[in-house]
């Protein structure tokens, strides 16, 4: 499980398999550093995402998936390793790897002064799509997420949420065969993001693309044929979310009790289970919870007044495999962060 | 899907899709290159006639320096002009040219915006060269500043400058040649500089200086030697100096106040020709776009 590279997941088998039988795929990293100075951004990771996969990065701020996706968009230079994109080297074929590839960023890079139309019509010619494509395909992306009825407003009249669909809609305008998601929800409301959401999964019926995101929303990783969980600059899982869950093995059981920190000691003197107070209940982990309960109330001298037992999350999961949860791990990574933002700009000067 | 007719296909491979709209995108090339100049080129129109405000502003400045400087200050300078000449006259070439400065200066920290709002990238993912991008920059500037050149031009009448169709359009020709220049010095800077406050600081500080050494409100000619030495560097006067020129061949006047008040411009007692004078900056702005191209080819 905490190898690099995964073969053919179950949930990209069917698409690619229907498409073309052992298809290339449509992204290779191998060996890929990034460094800014003295910081090391990237620290050699390795995957390999399939045709027609939605392929998910997980990790806290500033664990390296931004700087991995701009060496994929071919927005900045790898240190080290190689990576290519629909057959392409980011490195060498840029201009390749561009046309093939739409990317909806965590910041907007909407022209707010433009109306909706005018901001895809930009992006239309940029990309040199045919003529005669360019209105029905405008119509036809802008439905998807729709916007056709809103595309003469100015752009600055949108918001929030409505700005990232139309982002979506631009990055699928030229029908690229990847499309890059930074962070596609951050800064929404939970309404928003999971409108965003539907969006993003109807894509799959309507368009022949491979999506590529980053996040470090447990939930929205749910959403994803495969993870890679990324921290400090280097994957430390990549599976399904389904097989990574049981890879833990552990369920995690809660229990209110009369008295918490006896039942913590009892806890560890007569199981040796480590247990401590989360959501105000004693929480722990052990193997097949179901099996555990009724032992817990023949063995246990603490009364006990409520217990749930629930299967491993994806923040199990990245506990289990950084020895922290992504919000810890978010408040202490924002400095290091900040400090490689400083770098960064001082050595672009 | 009602504008969607005969380009619904499905792609190959991707038959299970709904309604897919084939759209290949080209290989490259000059068409898509020019494509590519050509919206960036647009944008910059469109930008600039939805701010109406901006067009304003930009003419305050050289309104100000023509009417109100050029008529207090006339009064001192009211001797050593021949008569019927005003000093308004005398400056509108200068003024002209400060008045395509500003805007031109100013289309090209819309770079820096757009890389604080996140459009320049959305620009720099694209298949297309560096090079459309930034000659279609340069050009839209161009055209803006010229346009706002060409507005301060209808004021011609009011400083004494006469409405010869000959010296309008070789008038709107150096302008456009200056825009061109400004423009493609602004979009320069702006690959290298990525705060917006510091290209406006920077690029203020050069500009009023080159604008005074220009000699656009004074002639070069007896300047003391450190002045005309500092003259002779300042880009602007080689664009100046043919505005001039343009605009007092069409006044009438005695030939020895022609030359006192615009002056050839000399190297060490040298003439330097108009062609010679126009060529130099136009090489400036194209070697200016050139480095401009190459910043941008730059990848972190």
């Amino acid at each position: 499980m905490v190898a690099n590279t995964s073969t053919n997941p179950e949930g990209a088998a069917a698409t690619s398999a229907a498409a073309a039988p052992a298809s290339e795929p449509v992204i290779t990293v191998s060996s890929l550093t990034k460094s800014y100075g003295e910081v090391q951004a990237v620290r050699g990771i390795d995957f390999e995402v399939a045709r027609g996969e939605t392929f998910g990065f997980l990790g806290p701020n500033g664990a390296g998936k931004t700087t991995t996706i701009k060496i994929l968009c071919t927005l900045a230079n790898a240190t080290s390793g190689s990576a290519k994109v629909a057959g392409h080297d980011t490195r060498t074929e840029r201009d390749s790897v561009r046309r093939n590839i739409g990317l909806v960023f965590q910041d907007t890079t909407l022209d707010t002064y433009l109306t909706a139309e005018q901001n895809l019509r930009f992006h239309a010619e940029l990309y040199g799509v045919p003529k005669v494509a360019v209105m029905p395909r405008m119509h036809q992306v802008m439905d998807m997420v729709g916007l056709w009825d809103r595309k003469d407003s100015l752009v600055s009249t949108y918001s929030g949420g409505m700005q990232r669909r139309l982002e979506i809609a631009r990055g699928l305008l030229h029908a690229p065969h990847v499309l890059f998601l930074d962070e596609p929800t951050v800064g929404l409301d939970p309404q928003t993001r999971s409108s965003i959401w539907t969006y993003i999964n109807d894509l799959k019926r309507r368009e022949d693309i491979t999506i590529f995101l980053t996040t470090h929303y447990m939930d929205e990783a749910e959403h994803c044929d495969r993870i890679a969980i990324i921290d400090h600059g280097k994957i430390v899982a990549i599976d399904t979310p389904e097989a990574l869950k049981a890879s833990i093995g552990k369920d995690r059981v809660q229990i209110h009790t009369a008295d918490d920190d006896a039942a913590i000691k009892e806890l560890k003197d007569t199981f040796g289970l480590e247990a401590a107070v989360r959501e105000g209940a004693v929480t722990f982990s052990v193997a097949a919870g179901e099996q555990f309960v009724p032992r817990l109330f023949t063995e246990f001298s603490v009364p006990i007044r409520q217990v749930s037992v629930s299967r491993p999350s994806l923040d199990d999961v990245f506990m289990s495999y950084t020895g922290t949860t992504i919000r810890d791990a978010e408040a202490s990574g924002t400095d290091a962060m900040r400090a490689m933002a400083q770098r960064f700009r001082a050595g672009r000067r | 899907m009602a504008t969607s007719t005969t380009e619904v296909t499905a792609a190959p491979g991707a038959e299970h899709l709904v309604g897919q709209i084939r759209v290949a995108v080209p290989e490259g090339g000059l068409r898509h290159d020019l494509r590519a100049a050509g919206i960036v080129w647009r944008r910059e129109l469109i930008r600039f006639r939805t701010d109406r405000l901006r067009a304003v502003t930009a003419l305050i400045q050289p309104v100000l320096f023509l009417f109100v400087l050029g008529t207090g200050l006339g009064a001192l300078a009211g001797g050593s002009l021949p008569a019927g000449i005003s000093f308004k006259t005398f400056i509108y070439p200068g003024v002209l040219a400060m008045s395509v400065l500003f805007t031109a200066i100013f289309s090209a920290a819309s770079i820096v915006w757009d890389r604080e709002f996140g459009f320049l990238r959305e620009i720099l993912v694209a298949p297309v060269s560096r090079a459309s991008i930034v000659i279609g920059k340069c050009l839209g500037g161009a055209t803006i500043a010229t346009f706002q050149g060409i507005v301060f031009l209808v004021l011609a009448g009011f400083a004494g400058v006469p409405y010869n169709p000959v010296l309008i359009i070789t008038l709107i020709g150096e302008l456009l040649l200056l825009s061109f220049t400004l423009t493609a010095f602004g979009v320069m800077m702006a690959a290298r500089i990525k705060q917006f406050q510091a290209f406006m600081a920077l690029t203020q500080m050069l500009v009023m200086p080159l604008f005074f050494l220009s000699g656009a409100l004074y002639p070069l000619s007896g300047l003391p030697a450190w002045l005309a030495v500092l003259t002779r560097i300042d880009p602007l006067t080689y664009i100046v100096g043919p505005m001039r020129h343009a605009v007092f061949s069409h006044l009438a006047m005695p030939a020895v106040f022609e030359q006192r008040l615009s002056p050839t411009i000399t190297w060490d007692g040298w003439g330097v020709p108009l062609g010679l004078s126009l060529g130099m900056v136009a090489v400036m702005g194209l070697g200016m776009t050139a480095i401009a191209i190459a910043e941008f080819r730059k990848t972190e």
